[in-house]
């Protein structure tokens, strides 16, 4: 099997399999226990923290664990727009948000909030000018993904980050780093972010666990109460494994992120000319500036699982759209939102890979993907 | 990003210290080297009372980061080196300043130094050399020889240039226990371990001594202090942390029933204690985190009766200071995260309602003299006490438990 679905969801690195195995294994106490195995189960927890804060440049007590991007992100979102509704009620995103974020502003609009989505140009992304345009007295708000999990198109956050902070520097900054963590290089200090997720499982670590970086001076409104965990955050007993595991994750994806990137732009690069030379097929991701690890097509006209399920005959997993909408056949909103029509926006395909990968496999990939297309154009035509 | 080749090291104090310079640098060098070993591209050399590390490769930033931990070290400069020839200097001049990346409007000058006075053109000369290609280059720049917003350094040597401007507070003080040793009373709280890092810093090397009254008091609150401790090797390379089972001194002393002098008989003990300890571990002081006035041992005459109990010299690096000038260092330093964690340590158990702010000495010691066990259980406290060594790079270990491995992170 061909695995080119890492935007998915990544195969975890052998250490933090290991890491999870064992410390669940030996760690079973409840970390807010009195007793020796829980006071060990804090101190996982605490070099977990630590760990995770040196990768991030920021300090322990900045970081909280959830149980993934989709938590941490409706608590960024619903978190800082209770807590600070007396300030205002506007908030700023935009219209190529991960549904965590996408959805949770949709929900805060029915709360009375007032939401503005921002559109994007046909690379699929914001410029800083849109965002300070849209700043309004009452904006308490701005949430924009670091890199579209979609397309790969790369939001300028430090441009916005910086421009929020010279200009209103009460307006909180929500970044969603899921994509962009560990391949595109950013600094939580020097972009002026307020908050901002990631999760474990995009990043060789485990499902179910992810963290929100919390600036410090910023307050959320819990969403979820109880024993007051995670500085009464997020409360719940702790997934001492799991938080574990993402540090291992965290730290390793780190590191090296140059090297990194490097290497997956190569791969980049030859996965788009090959797609370039397939005339039906459409690049939907910027041809130069995205992020090193995605690329995204459409094949306009043909059902996107189409041409799912032919690559997956040949070995090759991939995507439409994102894995967590792909099992509805309307169009992309995300494509839709970078100005493609509905045959291209229902027709998307994203492929997207890691170091294992290399450019023989990448070859492999645009070989079954032109034999699969040359298959489909032919059927298409008989019809 | 500037791409640094040398570091260069400034001591303060100890460089006016006469005779007793040559141990002091010996000290510092020795701290720096200990930490040079994870650097292994990186090297010390000592030049002309100056000390310079060759970076090899290393990254600038993150050594200036523990550099700046080492105490004795008043400021740091990273250096670009290059030829010593004069369109070499320029050049460079030319690329360091635009990698500093300076707003619109700054002030500069150059500030050149001929070492080598073989170089054809004299300090003079060579700063209008300099700074006319920068000012035509980089039209950004003003000229201030005054006050200077950026000051270029340009160190002309017989074989290589020294280019800097950044000036990095460095700790300051003293180097490493150039001036004896004292043990420190940690508590969990603020002000111990503050008081335990401006010791170090005079160049005393510290024991920390650390009472528990388990099971009053939780692991936690052990713990709490080990990781305290642990933060402050971080600029020893190395402290041990001697942990005094207190709860049977404790005990005895609620049996006199005098509550209101609880804590004074307490801390009274506390000192003999530490005092026992100085003496098998060759120290010849004790300090402690006390703040005039800040809590009812602190008082003035609760000091003047508390204070009596040892003989050793009390230094009490924060008595003059500010609660809020405390808080301020323990986050520099970085242990006011973990001094706020909500864990009692054995003076917050059996704390009577109003403790004297003025206890009596002549009641104190009449109620120690009536009380025949008390020099027996501070003797077996002291014998019974344990010791751990912690290291700055290794996680501190408990005793017993299943154990945590440092390769799961």
């Amino acid at each position: 099997m061909y695995y080119f679905d890492h935007a998915a969801a990544t195969p975890p690195s052998e250490e933090v399999i290991r890491t999870v195995y064992e410390v669940m294994k030996a760690h079973y106490g409840n970390p807010s226990s009195l007793h020796q195995p829980g006071l060990e189960g804090g101190k996982l927890l605490r070099r977990a923290r630590e760990v995770c804060a040196a990768s991030l440049g920021v300090q322990p007590r900045e970081v909280i664990f959830t149980s993934g991007a989709t938590e941490s992100n409706n608590l960024a979102l619903k978190g800082a727009a209770l807590q600070y509704r007396s300030r205002g009620k506007h908030i700023i995103t935009t219209e190529i948000e991960h549904p965590s974020v996408y959805e949770s502003a949709k929900q805060l609009e029915t709360l009375g909030f007032d939401v503005t989505f921002l559109p994007v140009g046909h690379d699929g992304t914001v410029t800083a000018k849109q965002v300070l345009e849209a700043v309004q007295p009452d904006t308490i708000l701005v949430s924009v993904m670091h890199v579209n999990n979609e397309t790969g198109s790369i939001q300028p956050i430090q441009e916005i980050g910086r421009a929020l902070q010279s200009t209103r520097p009460k307006v909180l900054f929500h970044v969603d780093g899921v994509q962009g963590y560990g391949k595109v290089p950013l600094s939580l200090q020097s972009c002026g972010i307020d908050l901002y997720s990631l999760s474990a499982h995009k990043i060789r670590g485990p499902k179910g666990v992810g963290l929100l970086y919390i600036k410090d001076g910023v307050s959320l409104f819990p969403l979820l109460s109880g024993g007051g965990q995670e500085r009464g955050l997020r409360a719940g007993t702790e997934n001492v494994p799991l938080i574990v595991g993402m540090a291992k994750a965290v730290r390793m994806a780190g590191e090296h992120i140059e090297a990194r990137a490097k290497q997956l732009r190569h791969l980049r690069e030859q996965l788009v000319s090959g797609i370039q030379q397939i005339p039906e097929l459409v690049l939907n991701s910027p041809v130069q500036d995205g992020a090193p690890h995605i690329v995204s097509f459409s094949y306009p006209g043909m059902k996107a699982e189409a041409l799912l399920h032919m690559l997956e005959e040949a070995g090759f997993m991939v995507s439409t759209k994102s894995a967590c909408s792909s099992k509805s056949a309307e169009p992309s909103r995300v494509l839709l939102a970078m100005g493609a029509g509905e045959a291209a926006a229902t027709s998307g395909i994203r492929i997207s890979f890691g170091e294992e990968h290399t450019a023989h496999h990448i070859q492999l990939l645009i070989d079954v993907l032109t034999s699969a297309v040359s298959r489909l154009k032919a059927l298409k035509g008989g019809f | 990003m500037m791409t640094y080749d040398l570091l260069l090291l400034r001591f303060g104090e100890m460089a006016i210290k006469g005779k007793n310079r040559r141990r002091f640098e010996k000290a510092a060098m020795n701290h720096i080297e200990a930490l040079l070993e994870l650097y292994p591209g990186a090297s010390l050399r000592q030049e002309f009372g100056r000390f310079y590390i060759s970076l090899g490769g290393e990254s600038a930033e993150s050594l200036i980061k523990e550099l700046k931990k080492v105490f004795g070290i008043a400021s740091i400069s990273p250096v670009v080196v290059t030829g010593s020839e004069l369109d070499k200097i320029i050049e460079t001049a030319k690329d360091f300043v635009t990698r500093l990346n300076l707003p619109e409007g700054t002030t500069f000058k150059v500030n050149a130094r001929r070492v080598w006075k073989g170089f054809p053109h004299l300090s003079n000369e060579i700063n209008k050399l300099v700074s006319g290609p920068l000012l035509r280059e980089i039209g950004t720049l003003k000229v201030d020889v005054h006050e200077p917003e950026v000051e270029l350094r340009v160190e002309v040597r017989e074989d290589q240039t020294y280019l800097f401007s950044e000036i990095i507070p460095g700790a300051g003080g003293y180097p490493l226990g150039t001036n004896g040793k004292a043990m420190l009373l940690l508590s969990g709280g603020i002000d111990s371990p503050v008081a335990g890092w401006s010791a170090m810093r005079r160049g005393l090397e510290i024991e920390c001594v650390h009472f528990h009254s388990y099971p009053f008091t939780s692991k936690q609150a052990e713990e709490k202090v080990i990781q305290l401790a642990h933060v402050l090797s971080t600029y020893s390379g190395q402290i041990k942390l001697h942990l005094v089972p207190f709860t049977e001194v404790q005990t005895l002393l609620a049996k006199s029933k005098q509550e209101g002098l609880m804590i004074t008989l307490m801390r009274r003990a506390m000192l003999r204690i530490a005092t026992g300890l100085a003496e098998q571990h060759g120290a010849l002081a004790l300090v402690t985190g006390d703040s005039l006035g800040q809590v009812a041992s602190q008082t003035l005459p609760s000091m003047n009766v508390i204070g009596r109990a040892t003989e050793l010299p009390l230094l009490r690096p924060l008595i003059m200071m500010d609660k809020s000038e405390i808080i301020e260092l323990s986050r520099e330093i970085g242990t006011y995260d973990l001094s706020i964690l909500p864990y009692e340590d054995c003076c917050t158990l059996f704390v009577p309602k109003s403790p004297s702010t003025n206890p009596n000495l002549r009641i104190v010691e009449k109620i120690e003299s009536s009380s025949p066990d008390l020099d027996r259980e501070i003797k077996a406290a002291i014998s019974g006490t344990k010791t751990l060594v912690l290291h700055p790079g290794e996680q501190p270990v408990q005793t017993g438990g299943t154990g945590i491995q440092e390769d799961w992170f």
